[in-house]
């Protein structure tokens, strides 16, 4: 019985951290060991709040509140619903699968661990703090590691894209920030408790509401990425080491749609049902469009994954706008099976970058006839990436969609009809580099290595059995998303109503 | 009907294809190659064959049951569950899936045991097998399937296999190609029918009924019969016409039919069991599943008849032209389907059914008939190259003969018994033009069946003495699959005579129950004219006997020259056929090139114009930074330079004054005293 | 007091006394001397402090008190010149100012 799961799931990498650090340096090499092992123990700790999570209630669970800073009303208060706990499990999933795609790092592996370590606790913050201060502090922990992740190990034009992403999310912080404190010092009672924030909603004006809701929704739309604020995303992942590519994608990306789950919606719920439609739905529309589109003509391999990400967030902002049970709880399976299937592809990719040290995609072709198992592998992903019934992305777009169909038909009929374009652009990114005749350069390759299987599989399997049997993690959210839903839907009746 | 029988071994028939795709792909390399290709044949036919047998044990015991109570369930587990969707992993066999199971299970058997012979020396044997068996499990998903949702997985399934089995030789840059053509033509349809469903369950549950399990949609659909729709059509229109849009882009109906020829880049027991029996038919088995949504929307039928037809009587003159032996064959389906649908669209479901089922025996036999050719000649598929092989292949001739006869619609041949009685339901319940199309094309079809008949086992052979050496008949697995397959078309259609012969038909009695809707009974309409249906059959064996004569004419005896012929009018309808009716160059022109052109603009538009903002933002922000560097530097800075500068300057200057010598202070003291006296003195006064 | 003393008298021997002093001071090139200059100014000084102080009533006998001030000071002064001058003649072997020129800036 654990008494504080949700403390140690968040710290377990921050000791972790403090040992790689205080590692000497004849011991260098074991420090991925101790990342694995960090992140070895985080995973199950993570399975048993899956086990004990009681999804029958909305209600927060596993909570830890202390009171941190008096004099401002900051508490350090963690907690999990419905909307956070397969967050949770995705975070510690993804930070042990990224641990072994790291093993190819061989440039100051300690700081690169370390960072790595500091990342996971930021990431596993955000999803468990209940206090928009604690929220706050964890989300700037995640960027620096990133910053310097991508600034050091990344790829020759690092430093741009390690500097674009960092500006990019500061100047999110730096909205969220303002708002977090615009919604502290309104009214008497002065208080960062984001369920507090929640339970007086009904009492910030309209014109207040919107104001936050636009700022937040700007910081979190840089972080998901929202068309307009997506050109950060493509760069940091085209130079970003693989592991680190698959963190950004797998869990970063994630916590754009968080965040508006968990604050703009519960917090600001009249101005959520009032603008959504327009910034999450028709917003999320382009993504989804815009991005298989610009996808359609990428040259880089790892570019083009980057955009079919771009397109697939798209998605779980429709979902969200629909203000439907399905599509939300659509949304929330969508957050979870994107990254799980990005985390693939871009582990795919890290395979054939590690061997071939370029991403050309013209630059491939047969490789299905050298490395079988690999383009099986890249196969089932790709299906995947398409929505193919049978694996996981399928039942979170149809979710998505068809409750997108009750609000925003056009805008589904749009989001439904990418499903098209999707394929056309990861089939014939397939058969350039998978198929035709084998190019003669890599005659020489080697087939998926037990490592790389080994960071392969599990995630397969995962989107295979969510394929089937959603209700692993749709049993998890669904009370926590029907509530919230209706707590937005009942906010603009009341709103309505009041203008009346 | 609302109340089916729960059992559990249905599960057996989807399972056990799924077991031999998984062992095929995660063990199958190995197997081959420690206990050779034996070993995957077992397992890929035997659980195929497996599946037949259960399910013919589930037919037996079917037929135990009375009529109306043949509707099994077997529900696995909830699938979701969220907000008011509730769908059921659940599998439901009743007539009309039963005998879809046997087509798949028992044709798809049939062809997997041909195929052990046919790809026995293809090094990728395991994957073959592999996905045939994934296929099998896909199709009998679509079709056992006891909600829409799950039918999509099969739907979509038999999709990706079919991608992967035209492309099986994929090192050939064309059958790759045809591949994607096929998923992604197969994927717009699909988005048609996600349309269909999302729009569906939208009215379903404005009336409080949200449900996609298709017996509970039998129950509740005339609740949304006047529901509004989209598009200024009634709801029920709307839903009909996107889910036969997405019929259209799986059978291959205008306009979604260009996949088709292309996917005869697979091998050829690929084309048979997927792009002639069985995966092409899911738009006709999906659309006599939901008659009773079919059959309230009349508008939606009427459309369904024409694209039928139209099909039917496009891809027959197509294939008048190709030379490829494959390709006749497939615009030869693509017709054939059409005949299907136009039968749906004149609410003959069970001629459709009936005539999906026939279809699935003769040209099964008339792909692995092609197959054998093209086995035997070493991979030539163009029949300008053949010839003769009448003598040299007698068992696949005399099997290709009576499947090419069962299509023609030459009595007491399974295709009359099916094809007849469509064209007679078009005539007698339908706009006479759909009759009209359906009986030219009948015609046409005769034409160019004779005209591969003659130009493949007639004449002197016209290939390579190579190949003439080797010429040989099939090996057993194939001969035997062959006769098999021809003798189902000669007696598959004996379990529906037509009205004038007889009232014996089983079949239509086996699939009454399915196909309730009062509107749709065709036996029922066609009663009515039933005196008269007898000289139609004359006229249709007439127009089948015109085609027979033409082309015996033109290309066995020669005494109409083919080549003049095809110079009417200058050759343009010759050229029009041969080239398809240049759809897919309207394609290539008026989506794909656009399409593309647009993506690169967006690329160009995203990496110069919305990052260009970005890095001009940041570009901006360095130059502001550089400028109010430079007057930091320069005004700020210099400021306090300036100070410094003044007070050394002034330093020099002064320390001249300090002289040392004690006298020289002395006399400046006194000259300042003096100096100040001097003043206050001036200012006193 | 003698009668017709009048407070003239005693500024105009103080402006003497420090014209001599000043003519002292400035011409004397010995460091000694120019101490004894010194000295004589500052006597000038504490004559007019008395006189004043003694011919203004309202003045008590603040006047005398500095003058008292300036003696001790001078004491000091004296005490401090005369040491100085003994460390230069030390370190330099001759009073003479005009010869000591090291401080010039």
């Amino acid at each position: 019985m654990l008494t504080h799961p949700l403390t140690l799931i968040t710290f377990i990498p921050l000791v972790g951290m403090v040992a790689i650090l205080l590692c000497p340096r004849a011991l260098t090499p074991m420090c991925k060991w101790v990342a694995a092992l960090t992140t070895g123990l985080q995973l199950p700790i993570a399975v048993w709040i899956y086990a004990h999570f009681d999804s029958a209630t909305s209600a927060i669970q596993m909570v830890e509140r202390h009171q941190w800073i008096a004099n401002y009303h900051v508490y350090y208060f963690l907690g999990i619903d419905g909307i956070s706990v397969s967050m949770v499990l995705l975070t510690a999933l993804i930070c042990f699968i990224s641990v072994f795609a790291s093993f190819s790092i061989t440039r100051a592996e300690k700081g690169y661990y370390a960072l790595l370590m500091l990342l996971d606790t930021g990431m596993m913050g955000v999803f468990v703090a209940l206090d928009f201060f604690l929220f706050y502090i964890f989300w700037e922990v995640m960027l620096l590691p990133m910053y310097f992740l991508i600034g050091i190990w990344g790829g020759p034009r690092r430093e741009y894209a390690a500097i674009k992403f960092f500006l990019y999310t500061l100047l999110g912080s730096v909205l969220i920030l303002l708002v977090m404190l615009a919604l502290y010092y309104y009214g008497d009672a002065h208080t960062f408790d984001m369920t507090q924030l929640a339970a007086r909603a009904g009492s910030y004006s309209l014109t207040f509401q919107r104001i936050c809701w636009l700022a937040l929704f700007v910081g979190f739309a840089i972080k998901i990425p929202a068309f307009p604020f997506h050109t950060w995303l493509p760069d940091a992942h085209v130079e970003a080491p693989t592991a680190i590519s698959v963190i950004l994608a797998g869990v970063l990306l994630k916590m754009g749609t968080y965040g508006i789950l968990r604050v703009n919606y519960p917090i600001l719920p009249a101005a959520s049902h009032e603008l959504a439609w327009i910034f999450l739905g028709l917003v999320g529309t382009i993504n989804i469009v815009y991005g298989a589109m610009v996808a359609m003509a990428q040259t880089d391999y790892k570019k083009l994954i980057a955009y079919s990400s771009i397109s697939h967030m798209g998605y779980v902002m429709l979902g969200i706008a629909s203000f439907t049970a399905v599509g939300i709880n659509g949304a929330v399976l969508q957050m979870f099976n994107h990254g799980t299937i990005t985390a693939m592809l871009f582990i795919l990719v890290g395979v054939i970058y590690d061997r071939a040290h370029h991403r050309e995609i013209d630059g491939f072709g047969g490789l299905a006839q050298q490395m079988p198992i690999y383009a099986g592998m890249t196969g089932f992903a790709f299906f995947a990436g398409m929505g193919l019934p049978g694996l996981s992305a399928f039942i979170s777009e149809v979710l998505v969609l068809i409750g997108a169909w009750q609000t925003h038909p056009l805008m589904t009929v749009f989001g439904a009809g990418t499903a098209i374009l999707t394929a056309g652009y990861l089939l014939w990114c397939f058969q350039r580099i998978y198929l035709g005749p084998l190019n003669e350069k890599y005659s020489g390759l080697t087939d998926l290595t037990l490592r790389e299987a080994f960071t392969l599989v599990p995630l397969a399997a995962i989107v295979l059995l969510l394929g089937w049997y959603p209700h692993a993690i749709l049993g998890l959210i669904h009370t926590s998303l029907d509530h919230l839903n209706q707590v937005v839907v009942n906010a603009a009746t009341s709103a309505t109503v009041a203008l009346r | 009907m609302l109340n089916p029988l729960p059992v559990a071994f249905i599960r057996w028939i989807v399972v056990l294809p799924l077991l031999g795709a998984a062992i095929n792909f995660l063990a199958g390399a190995a197997l081959q190659k420690r206990f050779g290709r034996t070993a995957i044949s077992l397992v890929g036919c035997g659980v195929v064959v497996g599946s037949f047998v259960i399910a013919v044990g589930a037919l037996a015991g079917m037929l135990q049951l009375a009529p109306a109570q043949r509707f099994m369930l077997d529900d696995l587990w909830r699938w979701f569950d969220v907000g008011p969707l509730r769908l059921d992993i659940a599998l439901w066999l009743d007539p009309l899936s039963m005998l879809m199971v046997l087509i798949v299970t028992g044709v798809g058997g049939l062809i997997h045991i041909y195929s052990t012979a046919y790809m026995h020396d293809d090094p990728a044997y395991w994957r073959f097998f592999g996905w045939l068996n994934l296929f099998t499990f896909a199709m009998l998903t679509l079709v056992l399937a006891d909600n829409l949702w799950l039918m999509f997985v099969g739907w979509e399934g038999v999709g990706l296999c079919s991608f992967a089995l035209i492309g099986f030789w994929y090192r050939e840059r064309s059958n790759t190609n045809a591949g994607n053509k096929a998923f992604i033509v197969n994927r717009v349809g699909d988005w048609a029918f996600v349309i269909a469903l999302y729009a569906l369950f939208s009215g379903l549950r404005a009336v409080g009924h949200p449900t996609l399990v298709i017996r509970e949609l039998a129950r509740y659909a005339p609740l949304i019969a006047d529901h509004p729709g989209y598009l200024g059509m009634s709801l029920v229109t709307f839903v009909t016409l996107f889910l036969f849009l997405g019929a259209t882009g799986k059978s291959a109906q205008i306009p979604l039919h260009v996949w088709l020829p292309d996917a005869m880049a697979g091998p050829t027991p690929v084309s048979a069991l997927i792009h002639a029996a069985t995966m092409v038919t899911a738009g006709i088995y999906m659309v006599s599943r939901l008659n009773f949504l079919f059959s309230m929307a009349p508008a939606t039928l009427e459309v369904i008849a024409l694209v039928g037809a139209a099909t039917a009587l496009f891809a027959a003159t197509i294939g008048i032209t190709q030379t490829d032996i494959k390709r006749v064959l497939a615009y030869s389906t693509i017709s054939q389907l059409g005949y299907m649908f136009a039968a749906l669209g004149v609410g003959a479901y069970d001629f459709a059914v009936f005539h999906l089922m026939t279809h699935a025996f003769f040209k099964a036999c008339l792909f692995l008939g092609a197959g054998s050719v093209i086995h035997a000649l070493g991979g030539e598929q163009d029949m300008r190259r053949m010839g003769g092989l009448r003598e040299r292949l007698p068992i696949t001739f005399w099997t290709f003969l009576a499947a090419t006869l069962a299509l023609c619609g030459v009595p007491p041949f399974a295709g009359f018994m099916s094809k007849d009685g469509i064209i007679w339901a078009a005539f007698s319940r339908g706009p006479l033009f759909i009759w009209a199309l359906l009986l030219t094309g009948a015609g046409v079809t005769v034409f160019y069946m004779f005209r591969q008949v003659y130009m493949t086992f007639f004449g002197d052979f016209r290939g390579t003495h190579e190949q003439e050496h080797h010429l040989h008949e099939a090996p057993w697995p194939m001969a035997s699959v062959l006769v098999i397959l021809g003798t189902l078309s000669v007696v598959g259609g004996f379990v529906m005579l037509p009205k004038f012969v007889s009232d014996f038909a089983p079949f239509a009695r086996f699939l009454d129950p399915v196909f309730t809707a009062p509107a749709t009974h065709s036996l029922m309409a066609t009663e009515f004219h039933a005196h008269l249906e007898v000289y139609f059959a004359l006229l249709a064996l007439a127009v089948v006997a015109v085609g027979w004569i033409l082309a015996d004419a033109c290309y066995r005896t020669g005494s109409l020259d083919a080549a003049s012929l095809s110079g009417f009018a200058d050759g343009i309808f010759y050229r029009l056929s041969l080239n398809k009716y240049y759809v897919d160059e309207l394609y290539d022109r008026a989506v794909v090139r656009p399409y593309l052109f647009a993506t690169r603009a967006l690329a160009w538009f995203d990496l110069r114009i919305i990052d260009g903002i970005v890095n001009l933002a940041a570009t901006l922000t360095v130059f502001a930074s550089w400028l109010s560097g430079l007057l930091d530097r320069y005004v700020v800075d210099g400021l306090v330079n300036l100070a410094a500068d003044a007070t050394l300057a002034a330093g020099g200057r002064l320390r001249r004054v300090q002289t040392g010598s004690v006298n020289a202070y002395l006399y400046g003291i006194l000259a300042a005293v003096m100096l100040i006296l001097v003043i206050r003195a001036m200012v006193r006064a | 007091m003698p009668a017709g003393l009048t407070l003239n008298h005693f500024v105009i021997l103080s402006l003497a006394l420090f014209l001599l002093g000043s003519i002292c001071v400035l011409t004397r090139r010995n460091a000694i001397g120019i101490l004894l200059g010194i000295e004589l100014i500052l006597n000038a000084a504490n004559i007019n402090y008395v006189a004043f102080a003694f011919f203004n009533p309202a003045a008590h006998y603040d006047g005398q008190v500095f003058a008292i001030f300036v003696i001790m000071l001078a004491a000091a002064e004296a005490v401090i010149g005369l040491a100085i001058v003994l460390a230069i003649y030390n370190h330099l072997r001759t009073i003479d100012v005009a010869a000591n020129e090291t401080l010039k800036g």
